[in-house]
């Protein structure tokens, strides 16, 4: 097995869940609703908690312990997609980023489940079963939002527009693409990204959104091989401000 | 996490004459019998409109209570503090939609609680109106505020409104998972570096009177509240209370080799009770009455929310749900 290819697999994956988690937690205290607010902070524990789980079976493969990985490195060695470290900015964009992501993760943890690599398949049938409830939260407010009043419509049809470019990204393909479907650890970028469209749209249909012509926009692409926007190195710097005081202390 | 020393004000009993003597005095002989009082039940105005205030008073101090923490969330220094901090505060936030239902259940609909917090009508508790500098005030308050507000809360779950004592009940069980959390925090910095240990002291010495503040004032100068105390709305005195604090807390900082910013100190051996420099009286009603160092802030922050939000709130209504007050 290339243990190249296997780790940048799970360097993306573990990466994309901390900082959408970082972001998420990002709306305690200040969310639409207290609901929403403890919606959102119980998405942010699983996908931290998702992104320790595979910063450990990266250890397993060799790499630092898990606080090590998350909390000393810099943007540039950081593998998530750019939308994920997008500012929350309005709950619209938020609500848009939860759908696109958490559609898509959805989609490559079923399939990462059949995966070779028999301890991420294992990993996978759990994340999955908590995924479930990521993706009933988003559909459930996508329906409703999407269909409820002038301004919801307007706000989420904006945002929709503006985050699908940058959610394209999250299928980005890495160099190893070919070994990983090659030796069946996952599946591929380019199949995840046909079935995540096909969700999309079934969902979308079901609101007074119209779905973004995809074909003719760029994918924002880059945050796979650690180039990123302005706006995840201050992020970084934000959650290793006390670590950084004494990384060898224990806190 | 809630003081209750700031709730009561002196209040008028003069309207107890209104009421119907039979109903108050079956209504008083049932709270003596230990029984609760439900929401449809028959209550004296004076008794609905206490309970609303305190209850309202401590969901807004949970909410209001989730933003010194929360701001540090995004900074808990690796995996296993990031995780149970941010559970923690979202407990904070649950407990918030619990009580503003528990008061829902009295008459008030939440978004008149949550405009009364905005509009400065209603107050939450005085300790959140001091900020978190660094990391170690954060563990200030998950282990120690949260302990004085467990005391409260313990008191007041064995009070006479039946929807906030179940309400409390739940909320003391999560909470005695926060005090172990910040504890568990508080000794890593204890046994820490010469830093981690500077932190900590330093967190304590800014957070001390806050602290004494948090019981509310002394009994020697506090409104009279008997008719509270036997109607079971009020459990203790505030001075009963802080004194219960200092007996559970202040032996455990002196076993981590903190000092407590009072050289009077002292258990009184003879009397069982603190002794104690007298908290600073005027600097709490100068906080309590909005010019602490935090309160434009926090409800700046609380405005700002419930602004951006309204779009979203608006758009989930349903034209044929209204909220329907539950009297007896």
């Amino acid at each position: 097995m290339n243990n190249l290819a296997l780790k940048e697999l799970l360097y993306k994956m573990a990466d994309d869940q901390l900082i959408l988690g970082h972001r998420n937690s990002e709306w305690t205290g200040f969310g639409p609703l207290l609901e929403e607010d403890i919606a959102f902070s119980s998405m942010a524990q699983d996908k931290v908690g998702q992104s320790l789980a595979l910063y450990t079976l990266l250890q397993t493969l060799g790499e630092s312990d898990p606080d090590t990985i998350a909390f000393t490195r810099n943007a540039s060695r950081f593998h998530n997609c750019i939308l994920v470290e997008l500012p929350n900015q309005e709950y619209d964009f938020s609500l848009i980023r939860h759908f696109l992501f958490d559609t898509a993760e959805a989609l490559r943890f079923e399939a990462l489940t059949n995966s070779a690599y028999e301890p991420l398949a294992q990993l996978a049938r759990k994340i999955r079963g908590e995924l479930r409830y990521h993706t009933l939260h988003a559909n459930t407010w996508m329906k409703q939002l999407g269909s409820a009043t002038e301004e919801s419509i307007t706000r989420l049809q904006k945002s929709l527009e503006a985050a699908f470019p940058y959610a394209l990204g999250i299928f980005e393909t890495s160099p190893y693409e070919a070994e990983l479907i090659d030796q069946k650890i996952f599946a591929g970028e380019a199949a995840l990204k046909e079935k995540w469209l096909a969700r999309i749209e079934s969902v979308i249909h079901q609101t007074q959104l119209q779905l973004p012509d995809w074909k003719t926009l760029t994918p924002v692409y880059g945050g796979r091989e650690g180039k990123h926007s302005e706006h995840l190195q201050p992020l970084l710097d934000e959650m290793s401000e006390v670590f950084r005081i004494d990384p060898t202390a224990e806190w | 996490m809630y003081g209750g020393g700031n709730t009561f004000e002196g209040i008028k009993t003069d309207s107890l004459s209104q009421e119907d003597p039979v109903k108050l005095a079956a209504f008083e002989a049932r709270i003596a019998r230990g029984e609760k009082i439900e929401p449809t039940d028959w209550m004296p105005q004076l008794y609905r409109k206490q309970l609303i205030r305190m209850i309202e008073q401590h969901a807004h101090s949970e909410i209001i209570g989730a933003l010194p923490e929360g701001t540090w969330i995004t900074r808990a220094p690796g995996f296993k503090r990031k995780m149970a901090l941010m559970a923690k505060v979202q407990d904070e936030v649950g407990h918030a939609q619990l009580l503003y239902s528990a008061a829902e259940t009295l008459g008030k609909s939440r978004e008149q609680m949550i405009d009364d917090l905005i509009n400065g009508k209603s107050k939450y508790s005085n300790v959140f109106n001091y900020p978190t500098f660094t990391w170690a005030d954060c563990c200030f308050i998950s282990w120690l505020v949260d302990a004085g507000a467990i005391v409260n809360q313990l008191a007041n779950a064995k009070g006479s409104y039946g929807p906030y004592c179940r309400a409390l009940e739940r909320i003391c069980a999560e909470e005695s998972f926060h005090l172990k959390y910040g504890h568990h925090c508080v000794i890593y910095l204890a046994s820490g570096t010469a830093k981690q240990r500077q932190m900590f002291q330093e967190a304590l010495n800014r957070w001390w009177p806050p602290m004494m503040h948090f019981f509310g004032p002394s009994d020697k100068i506090s409104a009279h509240t008997e008719v509270l105390m036997r109607w079971k709305v009020k459990m203790g005195t505030n001075d009963e209370m802080r004194n219960q604090f200092l007996d559970m807390y202040v032996p455990k900082i002196w076993e981590l080799g903190f000092t407590i910013p009072d050289p009077n100190l002292k258990k009184n051996t003879e009397t069982g009770k603190w002794e104690y420099t007298e908290p600073d009286w005027e600097e709490f009603k100068r906080v309590i009455n909005g010019n602490g160092p935090c309160n434009k802030e926090r409800l700046e922050v609380r405005r700002v929310a419930e602004a951006r939000g309204r779009w979203v709130r608006e758009a989930l209504k349903s034209p044929k749900a209204a909220y329907v007050t539950p009297l007896a």
